[in-house]
């Protein structure tokens, strides 16, 4: 079964035969006294999108300077195919990078830019011109190739940019919030074209990003970072369904966190006393908790059904009254305050166009969701 | 916004360009006064200009002049450029503050303070005066000026273009030469024009460091005006200020026309 698996699912990561491109070893880089990049250590494996993933400061951008060669580590070592690179100028590595203010050289051509690396590589003459052409039907940028950077918009100064870094083929494509500057639409769809293009050009793409539903819908590897360490590195769905710390629940997606008290049920079941009156959550847990030991647990909006009777058979049901409602075309979302003052949302998608709402403000409602719907974390 | 042009904003302006402008405007009239005496109108002449072409000490005095200009400000361009890169790129270094501190004090310093110390300087190691002391002498304080426009131009502009161009396989040297230079060309481009006329003008430095082989017009026109100012001098100068104006103008309407056009393009990209 798990044979079979690897063989249909790309995750190298799994395999332990796979050799990783990229090694960090208890990497730290120190600025004066303050630590930006904290003993860190990550693999990053041939054809990843790997997605570094944090609120500004976390450090994400050091790393990512690291491998491009603008910082070297204070300590620790970093491998790019097994060799150490530490000592290796930006300009020997194998390494390219698209800058967040895409950096194109304004004195250019839109040709010209994506030429100035071939043309300081030992690529022959002959053949620059046609990789140049080759890039910039990649981008879709034909027509625009004798304009200068500020003769184009924004979308297709970014897409230069892409075209430029890419130009060489680098065996590691590193992005630095390169859609931060568009527009939410034009994003989404640069997202898409982004991941397009990784599959077509099979290289290795390290991505920067504050925005979590970018790292989510781009990366097929998230790590999430938080003050130079690496809180958790898995799969988006990992990242969204079970979360390792409180931390990363609440930094991807909407989450509702509940502090308590967990007991055993046996069978990796734990009630949660949370709040006085309330009845205990039920929930499953793999790994195993002791009696009275402190827990959070995070339940998803999503997750959460609303009903005006109880449901018969839910594991978990309170009652409460609906605070306040809102409206996002494809989704409703219900805050509902419990009788000790706690809210808890709960979402329900509108997939029938101009129906009723079934409740509004002040109706008193039943909230429920199943045992395995919400995670238990202990830090 | 439509603000009405008061009396009192009439005044100011009238008040402002007549202190600018009546000096120069009177020396330019009575340099087609027909008269010898500068201040007696006798009519209409343009023969001061043909006798300023047969003085042979004022042409020699331009051209040591225009040769001092041109070489001065070249070595100031060069060399504060460098001194402009290393301050604002080169890191941090032990004294970083003080340098960028020493390279700026020489604009206020009193420049009888700088022409005297240089002349100590010459006689020190021995080097005789003439053209060559004085390229030095221009090129030590225009240096300073240079290196004001170019380090404000390098702060201004985005760094990770440089790193763009190292991460594509540039030496940082390639890197310089072929991305930040053309950027920051049209701030050298008048650090050079500064240094030029700065050089131009330069009376006093110029005296401390001149020999008897080497006097440049502004010494000359001195030492002439001691003598009693003559309508040839009015003539020189009128050339002199027709060269600058024409020049200024000249970089002023280039400059804003590609600023307009660059707008021009900027918002139909956009669209």
């Amino acid at each position: 079964m798990a044979q079979q698996k690897s063989e249909t699912v790309f995750a190298p990561w799994d395999d332990p035969d796979q050799k990783p491109i990229i090694q960090f070893k208890s990497v730290t880089k120190r600025f004066g006294s303050f630590t930006a990049i904290d003993n860190i250590d990550l693999d990053i494996f041939e054809r990843e999108f790997f997605a570094l993933l944090g609120p500004s400061g976390c450090g994400k951008t050091t790393l990512m300077r690291m491998l491009a060669g603008f910082e070297t580590p204070t300590e620790g070592t970093i491998l790019l195919e097994g060799k150490d690179i530490a000592k290796v100028p930006p300009n020997k590595r194998a390494v390219n990078m698209m800058f967040q203010s895409y950096a194109l050289f304004p004195h250019l051509t839109v040709y010209d830019n994506i030429a100035f690396g071939l043309k300081r590589s030992d690529m022959p003459k002959s053949e620059i011109a046609g990789r140049v052409e080759e890039m910039l039907t990649l981008v879709k940028l034909n027509k625009f190739a004798a304009r200068k950077p500020h003769q184009i918009s924004g979308g297709q100064r970014q897409r230069v940019a892409l075209a430029r870094s890419l130009a060489k083929a680098p065996k590691l494509l590193l992005l630095d919030e390169p859609l931060g500057a568009l527009d939410k639409k034009l994003r989404q769809e640069t997202q898409f074209e982004l991941m397009d293009i990784q599959e077509k050009t099979g290289t290795t793409f390290v991505i920067v990003t504050h925005d979590q539903e970018e790292a989510m819908t781009v990366a097929s590897r998230v790590a999430v970072m938080d003050e130079g360490k690496l809180v958790q590195v898995a799969t988006p769905a990992q990242i969204y369904e079970t979360p390792n710390s409180v931390y990363v629940a609440d930094f991807i997606g909407e989450v509702k966190i509940i502090e308590g008290t967990a007991t055993p049920l046996g069978d990796d079941r734990y009630e949660i006393q949370w709040a006085e009156g309330q009845p205990a959550i039920r929930a499953a847990c793999s790994t195993p908790l002791t009696a009275g030991s402190r827990v959070f647990y995070a339940i998803r909006p999503e997750k959460v059904a609303i009903t005006a009777e109880r449901p018969k058979d839910a594991a978990n049901a309170v009652k409460g009254r609906i605070l306040d409602i809102a409206y996002l075309g494809n989704i409703s979302t219900y805050h509902v305050e419990l009788p000790d003052g706690q809210s808890i949302k709960a979402q329900t998608a509108n997939n029938r166009r101009l129906a009723r709402r079934s409740f509004t403000w002040e109706d008193t409602v039943w909230l429920s969701w199943t045992d395995t719907a919400g995670v238990v974390l202990t830090s | 916004m439509n603000r009405r042009f008061s009396w009192f904003n009439a005044t100011s302006l009238t008040l402002g360009f007549a202190f600018l402008y009546i000096p120069i405007v009177i020396l330019v009239i009575y340099s087609f006064n027909e008269s010898k005496l500068v201040t007696v109108w006798a009519g209409f002449s343009t023969k001061w200009y043909g006798e300023l072409i047969k003085n042979e000490a004022f042409l020699d005095a331009a051209k040591v002049t225009i040769q001092v200009a041109i070489l001065s400000s070249t070595f100031a361009t060069v060399l504060g450029t460098m001194a402009a890169y290393v301050m604002v790129r080169g890191g941090r270094f032990m004294g970083r503050t003080l340098f960028t501190g020493m390279i700026y004090a020489p604009l206020v310093m009193p420049e009888v303070i700088t022409g005297l110390s240089l002349l100590l300087l010459f006689i020190s190691i021995g080097l005789d005066r003439g053209v060559t002391t004085i390229v030095l002498a221009h090129t030590t304080f225009s240096l300073c000026y240079v290196s004001v426009v170019v380090s404000s131009r390098l702060v201004s502009f985005d760094r990770s273009i440089e790193e763009a161009a190292l991460d594509l396989g540039c030496t940082p040297f390639d890197a310089f030469r072929s991305v930040t230079l053309p950027i920051i060309a049209p701030a050298v481009i008048s650090g050079w024009l500064l240094a030029f006329t700065l050089s131009l003008d330069d009376l006093v430095i110029a005296s401390f460091t001149s020999g008897p082989s080497s006097t440049t017009l502004p010494i000359k026109i001195f030492s002439a005006v001691r003598l009693g100012v003559s309508p040839e001098i009015n003539a020189l100068s009128t050339i002199m200020i027709s060269i600058v104006t024409v020049g200024v103008i000249t970089a002023s309407l280039i400059s804003k026309r590609s600023i307009t056009r660059r707008r021009d393009e900027e918002q139909k990209a956009d669209q």
